[in-house]
């Protein structure tokens, strides 16, 4: 049996809220979170599996051109070696997310520096990766490739948003700011790398892989294996962070696949640490021009905000920069454009927040710049200009917390909202000052299936082949059921990550716990209505806590309703027309305190204050982790983060976690999070929104504002490294 | 990585023989050694294990402190006389790496660890240093971590480490045996070569030299400063560093032990700026020629024509802060 919804209303009866198993929202600690910190959770290259073979990618030394032969005798005498696969079904680039079908194969053609060729196979790890090195290849290398975006002429995306006279209303205005940004390329550097382990039984492909999206995942393997779907199975139990590099399968999952279908025998591929580097997904690098405008009041008349990125020939993925832009700020007269540069640096793709992560803080960056022309207060600025509904589509807000988050994060960080100067405060030999920006994200859901059985126990098992990749799934899953039928977190059971449980969304684009969520929440609802119609009581006159329904003048427990047949229920969300009707998406603000150095311009951020709404908060322990690991993030965009491609040849030189500079534990200081209560009834049923990449989305920006505030610094390039920000510097 | 023989080194005579011959070498912590046979940068035939020389003491050396060949960083930076007498060296090895790496980096190790260029850990990428012969990348690609001082047409990476630029500004004893029971002692500020035209000879050592240990001299007092500017606040290489010994005396400058980081394929020392520096009062005007003098032959490669500058003003910011400079 199962119970679907396809939301083509707003979904206002919050019945969260009227349970009594009181654990929704509460921060419960994660199930999985002692065998994750002991080393005891299984990842997926670590399953002990007998017989297995081991894999290593070669890749290629050039950016673009054709191999033209792989010389298998250089190898096949060495000791340990079995097999050289260079079979034209391996594919030689990363898939895009919720693409469900191949990628493109064939690995001869050479598109970018680091592509995989072939894989060598050998008995042990040590015999592959010493043969891979010896492997002789001839090719023929094109010498017209181009990795600057800025040397090629860039095509428009797609028919860009034109009102009024964006021009016109520059020149009229009281006060305007007219500036070009950039931001360079960031990659996902999640801790556990790109690894699979594929078998092959003669009729099943089995594969154990770090994936975020399964249900795609399975459509993409078997399109590219040339197999029924049925004929394959995915399993990802736990991954070690995703951040869209693991949206869709990747090269290593297909070589796997080849390899051990061709030698009858498990084999698993692991890639190295410069090769997730090298070929998974790289955020483009961007270049942004802003143009705003306010009348006498304060109130935004131009909106002008363009994007140039870039990407591989043949990628559809476009970094979607404007994505918020749409939405965010008033203004009548606008334009957003973007525009994709083809070029020969690997293949660009979703990195957290795809778009957001970016153009937020560039936007954020402009909108300080034009309060400080103002002279006003630049959190008055951003309220000035809430828009009452969608400036391009019309369409109302499901809920809007933005003005709430600037409030009660100036509040809580304690924002000194007088004229603002820089070069005011400075402690020895730091400048500090302070600096915000507002947050947004689209709000995005996708179709979910979770099955929920009540075991005869009377404990309750979930499964669905959705993902934790660090997020929390596993605990608000559990949550969310034990909420919804009466029983503690103890009691509720869920498995996750394998293609033969009910399929959903995967993780990515911060849906996966309102869709998956609700899934669950819709097979609950089911259960109950079983429940009741077993205890012969009307279901909403019934109390379920503690592994016992209860009813005026009555009681019985889970299990005794169970009895010896287990109950299923599964729950199946679509999204549905609601969102021709309603504009959803996740608001915040963020507040930050930085110390520049009047010497060497190191920028070190002092704290940070992140206040978001998204939503119903399903666990309040995971969902401030989300926000602190996005407010992590916002400091390695704003200080660190820059994938440096060498101008000659097209390579990645910072290919590891030592060169390319995510945010050490120093960088980090105190954190605080405001999570702002919110029900959003067109978010999802169970009114969640995402919360993933909202804390990312902006607070570079807020970096980059509290720069200047400090030292009068104003960059307009991202990350701003010492070198930048002493260039920028005013003399003292 | 390719297959090797794994030797124990016994005594410190059979460590000699065994380094000896092309294609062996020794390893302690490991801690860069192995990542570049991983990549495959470095591939010897033979490594020579020189853990059980145990040469790991700390000890008074006279009224100086010998620190031994295979003391970790942590305890050489934890040392109650490193601590109190030669903090120069304690701050400069704890602003280097992690506690995870400090925790197995041993002395010699840190001494011999090799450049962190992009493209000498690529071996897919031109680099005399790695392969002589074969070209450098660096030069006209991604330089920024890359040298100013004392660069050549065939190299222009840096050595990256922390511990030896304090040991450079201490004027550090590095103690080589070679192997027939006869030792010598070389200046760390001799120890690590130019690249010139030979950039894969990274420092002095000869076949079957094995370092036992490093003296430091008598305490020279002073202030004692390691200034390491970095884009991120940890486990980052130097953009530059400086390591100073700095005493006054009467208003006067009577003692300036300068040395840096980051900006050359050595820790670079330059006696002239102590020479300059000694018996004069402290003045802005005065650091700015100390910085002329560090920085006028300097070259930058595009990349990293920011440290220049940045050289000046970490020299600037360093004298200030020692002497007490309002600037």
């Amino acid at each position: 049996m199962s119970a679907h919804l396809k939301q083509d209303q707003p979904d206002d009866r919050n019945v969260l809220d009227s349970t009594a198993q009181g654990i929704i929202g509460e921060p419960l600690t994660r199930p999985d979170g002692l065998l994750k910190v002991t080393g005891t959770a299984t990842y997926s290259a670590e399953y002990d599996i007998e017989n297995c073979l081991e894999g290593v990618l070669v890749t290629a030394p050039f950016a673009k051109g054709t191999v033209t032969s792989i010389d298998e005798s250089s190898v096949t005498d060495m000791p340990g070696v079995i097999a050289v696969i260079s079979d034209q079904r391996m594919t030689p680039r990363a898939i895009q997310g919720t693409a469900g079908e191949a990628p493109i194969t064939g690995v001869c053609k050479v598109d970018y520096w680091g592509q995989p060729i072939a894989l060598v196979v050998a008995e042990t790890f040590e015999e592959a990766r010493n043969a891979a090195k010896h492997l002789v290849i001839e090719y023929d290398a094109d010498d017209d490739a181009v990795f600057d975006p800025q040397a090629v002429e860039p095509k428009p995306d797609d028919d860009p948003t034109r009102q009024g006279d964006l021009a016109s209303a520059m020149s009229d205005a009281a006060h305007s700011v007219d500036v070009e940004y950039d931001t360079e390329g960031h990659a996902s550097a999640a801790m556990e790398p790109h690894a699979a382990i594929a078998e092959w039984d003669g009729d099943t492909l089995t594969v154990h892989a770090s994936l975020q999206m399964l249900n795609y995942n399975i459509s993409e393997l078997a399109d590219a294996m040339e197999l029924e779907e049925s004929k394959v199975r995915l399993i990802a139990r736990y991954v070690g962070g995703g951040f869209g590099s693991k949206l869709g399968i990747s090269q290593e999952i297909v070589a796997g696949s080849v390899a051990a279908m061709e030698l009858g025998r498990p084999v698993r591929v692991v890639m190295s640490r410069q090769q997730v580097f090298q070929n998974v997904m790289r955020r483009s690098e961007t270049t942004q021009r802003l143009r705003l405008a306010v009348d006498s009041e304060g109130k935004l008349t131009a909106f002008g905000h363009e994007a140039l990125v870039s990407n591989l020939p043949e990628e559809d993925f476009v970094e979607p920069v404007l994505q918020s832009s749409h939405f965010l700020y008033a203004g009548e007269n606008r334009l957003l454009e973007s525009k994709t540069a083809r070029i020969h640096l690997m293949t660009a793709g979703s990195v957290r927040a795809p778009g957001e992560a970016v153009g937020m803080p560039v936007l954020e960056a402009a909108m300080d710049e034009l309060a400080n022309e103002v002279g006003i207060d630049p959190i008055k600025l951003r309220l000035n200009n809430i828009p009452e509904e969608h400036p391009a589509t019309g369409l109302p807000f499901g809920s809007h917390k933005l003005a709430e988050c600037l409030k009660q994060g100036a509040k809580a960080f304690g924002w000194d909202s007088g004229p603002r100067k820089p070069r005011q405060n400075r402690e020895g030999e730091w400048w500090i000052g302070t600096g915000m920006a507002s947050a947004a994200r689209v709000h995005n859901v996708g179709e979910a299936k979770a099955r929920v059985t009540l075991q005869p126990d009377g404990t309750a098992l979930i499964e669905t082949d959705m993902t934790d990749i660090g997020t929390g799934t596993y605990t608000i899953l559990g949550q969310i059921a034990g909420e919804m039928v009466g029983l503690p977190q103890d009691s509720v059971l869920t498995e996750l990550g394998d293609t033969r449980f009910p399929r959903g969304p995967g993780s990515g684009g911060s849906w996966g716990a309102a869709s998956a969520g609700s899934a669950v929440f819709l097979a609950c609802e089911a259960l109950r209505e079983e429940i009741a119609d077993k205890v012969g009581q009307p279901v909403d006159t019934l109390t379920f806590k503690d592994g016992v329904v209860s009813w005026d003048g009555g009681s019985s427990s889970l299990a005794d309703v169970a009895g010896d047949e287990a109950l299923a229920k599964e729950g199946h969300y679509e999204p549905g027309d609601i969102a021709e009707d309603y504009t959803a998406a996740s608001f915040g603000a963020f507040f930050t305190e930085v110390a520049v150095n009047r010497w060497t311009g190191e920028t070190r951020v002092r704290r940070m204050t992140g206040a978001f709404g998204f939503g119903r908060v399903l666990n309040a322990k995971t969902a401030r982790s989300q926000c602190l690991g996005g407010m992590v993030w916002c400091i390695g965009s704003a200080l660190t983060e820059s994938l440096l491609f060498d101008p000659t040849d097209g390579h990645l030189a910072n290919c590891d976690l030592a060169e390319y500079h995510v945010p050490v534990n120093r960088d980090v200081p105190e954190l605080e999070v405001i999570m702002v209560e919110e029900r959003d009834p067109v978010g999802s049923p169970i009114q969640a929104k995402g919360v993933g990449e909202l804390g990312m989305c902006g607070g570079a920006g807020a970096i980059g504002n509290a720069i200047y505030n400090a030292c009068g610094a104003r960059l307009r390039s991202f990350p701003m490294t010492p070198d930048k920000v002493l260039a920028a510097m005013p003399d003292d | 990585m390719k297959p090797f023989d794994y030797l124990r080194a016994e005594g410190l005579d059979l460590a000699s023989q065994q380094t000896a011959p092309d294609g062996a070498m020794a390893i302690a912590g490991g801690t860069n050694l192995l990542d570049l046979m991983k990549l495959q940068v470095e591939s010897p035939d033979t490594l020579v294990d020189v853990n059980p020389l145990s040469m790991d003491q700390i000890a008074d050396e006279g009224d100086g402190l010998r620190i031994g060949a295979q003391a970790t960083n942590t305890a050489t930076a934890n040392h109650a006389r490193v601590r109190s007498d030669y903090p120069v060296l304690a701050k400069a090895i704890l602003a280097g790496a992690t506690q995870q790496l400090r925790n197995k980096a041993t002395t010699a190790g840190n001494l011999c660890q090799r450049t962190r260029c992009y493209y000498f850990t690529n071996i897919d990428q031109p680099c005399n240093k790695r392969e002589p012969g074969s070209g450098c990348g660096a030069i006209d690609g991604i330089a920024r971590l890359h040298a100013v001082l004392g660069t050549s047409s065939e190299c222009i990476a840096t050595y990256p480490g922390d511990m030896a630029v304090a040991m450079t500004a201490l004027d550090a004893k590095v103690e080589i045996a070679n192997g027939d029971g006869n030792s010598r002692t070389v200046p760390v500020r001799d120890f690590h070569r130019l690249p010139s035209d030979t950039p894969h000879i990274d420092n002095v050592l000869e076949p079957g030299e094995i370092i036992t240990g490093v003296t430091l001299p008598a305490p020279v007092g002073g202030t004692q400063l390691y200034r390491k500017v970095r884009e991120r606040s940890s486990y980052a290489f130097a953009l530059c560093s400086v390591a100073a010994i700095v005493d006054m005396a009467d208003g006067r400058i009577s003692r300036a032990d300068l040395a840096f980081g980051g900006l050359a394929h050595k820790p670079w020392h330059d006696p002239r700026i102590g020479e300059l520096l000694v018996g004069e009062e402290p003045s802005l005007a005065l650091y700015d020629k100390a910085a002329d003098l560090l920085l006028e032959d300097a070259q930058g490669y595009g990349e990293n024509d920011f440290k220049i500058p940045l050289a000046r003003r970490a020299l600037t910011a360093t004298l200030c802060e020692a002497t007490g400079v309002e600037a």
